[in-house]
Formats: C-alpha cells, structure tokens, sequence
C-alpha cells in the first residue's frame, strides 16, 4: 500500500505500522518454528565488577552492535550515541540502520546472536508480545532502578514522563522504552502571523476569526491531511476531551453507551469543527490532499494552520523554508472547557529493546542508561527534531529547531495537563469509522449529529469485541 | 510386449519430470487455496495460532455486510465496463492502425503515421501500477496543482476555490479509477488485436474493398468475426484484472487500504486486506478470499461458454 515514492514519512510509520506490522507475524511464527534450532549457546559476556558507576558491569573495550530503525528520525542520532558511547567505554561500535528490521533480525534472533541494542519500530518491525513470549526481550527495570546520570541521587525511574512505564510494560515486566515522545495539535508559521499580525488563538473563536482574515487575504484557513482523516480526526477528538475533561475521553475508550450520543462536549467538538466547513475557510482541495502535498502547501503559506504530532518539523525538514519560524499551538478550546487551553494530547512511541541473549547485555542496559541522560536526550532532539521521555530532557542552552522548541515550551506549560487516547491501539476497526465519519464531515457529506450517530454507532459496535472486557481505564 | 514396455518407461519419464513442478503447484497454489478455505471457519486473528472453529458464521455475517456487499457492486461494475471500454477503444484502434487508412495504390493499410502511433499507444502498458499510481494522484489532486483541475480553473470552468476533489467525491471515484484502467490497457490489447488483425490475410480485405465495402462494413464483417478468439480472451483476462484492481483503488483512494471515500470505491480485495491485515479478522478475511474465488471462477466459466463460437479457418 502507499508506496507512492515519498518516502516513508512519520504518518506512514504510525499510522500503517500497526497494519503492516501484522504481516510479519504469521511469517515470524512460521519462520521460527522452523529456525528456531538456534539454541541456548549462552557465551558468557565479559562482565566486569559492578560498581555505582557502572552498575550493570560493562567491561572496556568490549563490542557494541547497534540496530536502529532509520525512518522519519534518520538515524545520524543513533550514530552521535554511539561515538559517545565508544568515548566513554572504549568500546568498538557497530551501527546498523535499517527499515527492515524483522528482515536484519529474525534470524539473527532464532539463531541467538541478537544485537546489543535494537529499535524495534516501523512498517516491519518485530511485534513486541512475540518477542516477549519467546523470552527474547531482556527486562530493563534494572535500568530503572539505576541511578541516573545527571543526578546519580535519583533513580532513572523517576526522571521519566509518566506513562512511559506503563507503556513499555509486558506481563509485569518492563521490556520496552518508548523514546520518543509525540505532542499533538495545530501548526502555524511564526513568520506568517508576524507579518500579517495575527496572534495565535487561545479559544475557538479566535481560532475561527484568525481563519477568515486568512481568507480574507487569500489564503486558506485550515489545511489538513485530506486523504487521511486521521488528522483532523485528532483535532475532534482533542477538542472533545478538552471540553468534556478526561472523562469525556475515557468514555470514549471505555466505549460508553454515551460516549458520543447524548454527550453535549462530543457534539459541540464536531460542530466547533463542521463550521470551519460551512463557513469555508478550508485550504481549497485539502479533503483529498495526502499528508506531503498539504503540508507541503501549508509550507509555502497557503494555508495558517495544520495539525499534525511534533514529527512534522522533520518530516518537512527539506520544504520548510529557512525563516518559516514553525511553531505548535495547542488546539484551541472552547467556551466552558474543562481543561484549559495548554492541555495536550501527548504519547510515547519508537519502542528501543535489549534482547535477553544480547553478546554484550551489559553493555546494552548501559546504552539505554545513556539514552535517558539529559545529553543523550538533547543529542536526538537537535538531530532527529523531536521530543523524548526523559523529562525536562533538553539542555536549555542548546538551540534546537523552532518547532521543536515550541513544543518544548508547550509541554512544560501543560505540566501534568496532558492526555492520550488509548482506543485507537485498542479498536483498529471503530477508529477507521470515525475517521471515515470525519472525512465525510469535512466533505459536507454529513451533519454533525449524523456523525455523532456514526461514532456511536462504531463504539457500540466495538463494545461487541470479546476483547473489550480486557481494555478499561480509570 | 515391448511396446507396452516402452509406453510405461516414457509415461515414468514424464511423470519424473513433471514431478517437481506438480509438487510446487500443489504446494504454493492449492495448497494455500485449501488453507483458505479452512481458515474460512475459524475465528483467526492472525496474531496468534490459536483460533476455534466457527462453523458458517463468517459467511452469514459476510451476508449482512455492508461494506463487503457494496464492494461486490463496485466489483461487478468495473467487471462490465473495464473489458467493455478497453476492447472497444482498442478494437477501433487496432482497426484503424492496421485497416483504416484510405486504400491507395498499395491496397490495406493502416492510417498515416501508424506505426507510431503502435509503439505510443504502448507505452502505458510499460508502467507498473505503483507509476501509474502516481502519474495519475497528480492528474487527479484536489487543488489547482492538479493536472485536470489547473486546466479547468485555467479555463474557468471551475472555481479555484472550489476545486473538483475527484477521487474523493463519491460519484467520481469509480469512474476515475475506470479510467486509469482503461488507459492502462488499451495498448496491450492494441497489440494482441494488431498482431491478430496482421495474421488476417490481406486478400479478403482487397476482396472487401473491392465489393465496395466501406471501413465500419470492413470492420463488422470482416476483421471482427475473424479476431474474436482473441476478444474472448482478452474479455476473461480483462475481466480477472477487474475483479481484483486491488493495487490502484488501495493505493490513489483514502482509507485503510483505500476503498473511500466512505467505502464507495471498495472492492473486495481491498475489504479483504484491512479485515485480514488491519481489524485482526483474518479468519472473515479467508470467507472473502473463498467468496472472490468462486466468483471468478463462475465468471471464466460462462464467459468461455457464452462467447463460444465456431472458429473460422483461413
């Protein structure tokens, strides 16, 4: 699907992982049953003394091999790591950056000869609950009991962004860091505003005003990623967890039977969104645009806003002009609102691994030790553009790019006002209705209660799924 | 005696050869084929190989499936009207480059600048779908970037700010999806019908022009009854292709695996991949597989009884 020659940009590794990742599974199982005859030669690493510098024993000169998934982050930040890994420890790195990860690593995985270190993400990465019953994952909650390298009187645990634990834990055991940390919401060029004076709205209102002056002055209001209703999909559902609190959206993952129907914060949301349309302040053609060509547009300032998650500075590294001054807007609130304006939709994604069997394990837990220091957390956001779990993770005297500096600030001013969806990982199947509703709804296909009706109806449906009794969040 | 002899040892040597190829067509093509059909029972995910069987419940709900019935409308339509369009388009072509010109001295030929216009016509043919997928997304973009709304706004047929979103309106989609078929196609099947037409011995057209026939006569009664196996031919193959389109619609059109705007452009196969590979329903995926399977086959079958006639010899 989508191989449309772009490239693979972040929207496609979120949103089409999930459905190509399925694909290596029945060729994983069959794969290792038949080779899987790799056995248990467990070469006993060389471990060194553990001491409180180097707690999981690491000894110098050793081998480190690297595998990372080079997709929308590149992978020049693995490569920075690596040197200063090989600095410190004297070690001889491999690096190998690659989309195919299941590919590069299957056999290697059977044959027990895994990598150190691997970031098991993108369209064919190894799905983690095989890996995990299989015991090939090693359990990193040493690395979370270990004092961290910034502060050696905390625990590493404690300098993470909530969830992120909960995020990578499987059958109680914590196998998986989930490094990159998204923000979602809305985009606009500083550059643009400043010029035509605007100042970035804080209600729906302004919002709505700031649109029709753009109109005004001939451009678009509002673009979004037409083609892919995921998007503006986002900005619903963020608008209606911010009017209805965070109950609002746990009815919404706990599939309710008024979750939308019968809830005023889902209505008013949908409508809030629907009169962009009726007042025609689109981006003219943005409903059947794909995400590089509306972006792209936005790019050469035909539009004032687009939503998108915090990857979309570096997806459009090479069409953002120079002076273009990115910047994120949380998405702006509505009138009685129960969060305020700063909430954001906020999550952990990009899942790095150290597999059991690992040549140099313990070198592997010391290199995701390193990864949640504050000087390997500024390393990835100046080279990969984006955010990370470690909290308060970016040296505030290096200058990062506008974008991602924005979020920066917009993620602190949120504090703990922060939120994420859970029913999309959960109900593939009643994420694609809605999505189909919106895209419909911005199309002016439908009315906004025709939506909610569909919405509704998608959850019901959902609430059917045997699985669902397993799914709850309080 | 020894014939008999000799009749057993060649039947072995042909069984021996044919042996290795039998076993990998029983292996990779029947054997998924029954594969499917039991998985066809079961509520497997996909995920895990643990499933339980289901008996018919995956087609009885297949029965009441909306989106699946509306997918096989979509699908019986393109299967009338992608080898309607093609083999008629590619017909008058493969007429005119071969039979059309103005007889002159030289007797039959095709229209000036033909064999140009057979290596052109070509090209399409020469495009993986992915391409085609591609050239066509820009022919087809929503604003005025777009090949087909930037000479429509230019000629002020449609307003630039209101640009024709063809792939996402739900009339269009089909239609436009047709089109890229169909453009496809038609120099493939100008060839087959060219070098069918080539094979015609020119006697019969000279006796033709000669009784003052004119090109449409020419055509009806000559050049069509004698290249209608290959019509025939390219009707099934054509019509396979349109009972799959799986590449183009999942590809150009939006949604999980295409098929929208809101499921108008669906076909089964692209219903079939987001239940196998997206939704963890694989095990209703495999009644689809089962349902297109049997489908295509009743179509071969009476589209080689229907068009059955008695071959002309010459």
């Amino acid at each position: 699907m989508g191989s449309t020659g772009e490239g693979l940009g972040r929207r496609d590794l979120i949103k089409r992982s999930a459905a190509l990742g399925l694909i290596s599974v029945p060729t994983m199982s069959f794969l290792s049953a038949c080779a899987s005859g790799g056995g248990d030669t467990t070469k006993g690493p060389d471990k060194a003394a553990v001491s409180k510098e180097n707690p999981f024993g690491v000894s110098k000169g050793g081998k480190m091999d690297v595998v990372v998934f080079k997709g929308g982050f590149g992978d020049d930040y693995a490569k920075a790591w690596e040197a200063a890994f090989d600095k410190k420890w004297g070690t001889t790195s491999s690096h190998l950056g690659t989309q195919e990860i299941t590919g590069k690593l299957q056999t290697r995985f059977n044959g027990g000869n895994p990598p150190d270190v691997v970031d098991n993400s993108g369209a064919q990465r190894i799905k983690l609950d095989v890996l995990f019953k299989s015991n090939q994952l090693a359990d990193l909650t040493p690395v979370l009991d270990a004092p961290s390298l910034d502060d050696p009187s905390k625990k590493v645990r404690d300098t993470l962004i909530a969830g992120t634990i909960e995020q990578g834990t499987q059958g109680g055991k914590f196998v998986s860091l989930n490094y990159v940390y998204t923000v979602y919401g809305f985009w606009y060029s500083g550059k643009l505003f400043k010029e035509k004076g605007w100042t970035p709205p804080k209600t729906w209102d302004e919002f709505l005003a700031i649109c029709a002056k753009a109109k005004e002055a001939g451009l678009g209001g509002l673009a979004h990623q037409g083609k892919y209703p995921y998007y503006i999909n986002v900005v619903i559902m963020d608008l209606i967890a911010k009017k209805g609190g965070l109950e609002a959206m746990k009815a919404i993952d706990n599939l309710e039977p008024n979750a939308f129907e019968g809830s005023a914060a889902a209505l008013a949301a949908v409508e809030a969104v629907y009169e962009v349309v009726e007042k025609d302040l689109l981006l003219p053609g943005t409903n059947g645009l794909t995400h590089t060509e509306s972006q792209t547009a936005w790019n050469q300032y035909k539009a004032a806003f687009i939503p998108s998650g915090s990857w979309l500075e570096n997806e459009q590294l090479k069409q953002t002009p120079d002076d273009f001054d990115m910047q994120f807007l949380p998405v702006p609130v509505l009138a009685d609102s129960k969060l305020p304006f700063e909430a954001i939709r906020a999550g952990a994604g990009e899942p790095f691994i150290v597999p059991e069997k690992a040549a140099n394990k313990p070198g592997g837990l010391e290199f995701i030790r390193s990864m949640l220091s504050r000087e390997w957390s500024t390393i990835f956001a100046q080279q990969a553009n984006s955010l990370t779990v470690v909290k308060d993770g970016v040296d505030p005297g290096v200058k990062l790019r506008p974008g991602t500096q924005s979020a920066v600030t917009a993620l602190k001013a949120a504090g703990t006002n922060t939120f994420n969806y859970l029913y999309p990982d959960w109900y593939s199947e009643m994420d694609t209705a809605i999505q189909d509703a919106s895209n419909e709804l911005m199309a002016k296909r439908i009315q906004p209660k025709e939506w909610i009706k569909r919405a509704q109806a998608a959850v019901n449906k959902a609430a059917q799924d045997p699985n669902a009794k397993n799914n709850r969040r309080s | 005696m020894s014939q008999v002899v000799q009749g057993r040892g060649r039947a072995g040597f042909i069984a021996g050869f044919l042996l290795a190829p039998l076993a990998l067509y029983l292996t990779f093509v029947i054997w998924p084929y029954v594969q499917t059909f039991g998985y066809s029972f079961t509520n497997w995910t996909g995920q895990s190989p643990t499933f339980d069987f289901v008996g018919v419940d995956n087609y009885s709900a297949l029965m009441k499936d909306e989106v699946f019935r509306g997918a096989l409308w979509n699908n019986l339509l393109l299967l009338v009207f992608v080898p309607a369009v093609t083999i008629l388009l590619a017909l008058f072509f493969a007429f005119m480059v071969n039979a059309g010109g103005r007889g002159g001295a030289g007797g039959v030929q095709g229209v000036a600048g033909s064999r140009l216009y057979k290596v052109v016509y070509f090209f399409p043919q020469v495009l993986s779908l992915a391409i085609l997928a591609v050239l066509f997304g820009a022919v087809y973009r929503t604003d005025e970037g777009g090949l087909l709304n930037g000479v429509l706004i230019r000629l002020g047929i449609v307003d630039r700010m209101h640009p024709i979103e063809w792939l996402n309106e739900p009339r269009l989609v089909l239609w436009c999806l047709l089109l890229v078929v169909v453009w496809h196609g038609v120099g493939f099947y100008l060839v087959l019908f060219s070098a069918a037409m080539q094979s015609i011995p020119k006697d019969i057209y000279e006796a033709a022009l000669l009784d003052g026939a004119g090109r449409a006569q020419t055509f009806f009664r000559v050049t069509l009854p004698l290249l209608w196996d290959s019509v025939q031919t390219s009707a099934v193959y054509l019509g396979i292709a349109a009972m799959d389109m799986f590449v183009l619609v999942s590809t150009m059109t939006s949604g999980q695996f295409g098929g929208g705007p809101d499921h108008h452009s669906e076909v089964m196969a692209t219903v079939l991949m987001r239940n196998f590979l997206y939704f963890g329903k694989s095990g209703y995926a495999c009644a689809m597989g089962v349902v297109m399977l049997v489908l295509t086959m009743i179509l071969s079958v009476i589209t080689l009884r229907a068009t059955r006639r008695e071959r002309i010899e010459f």
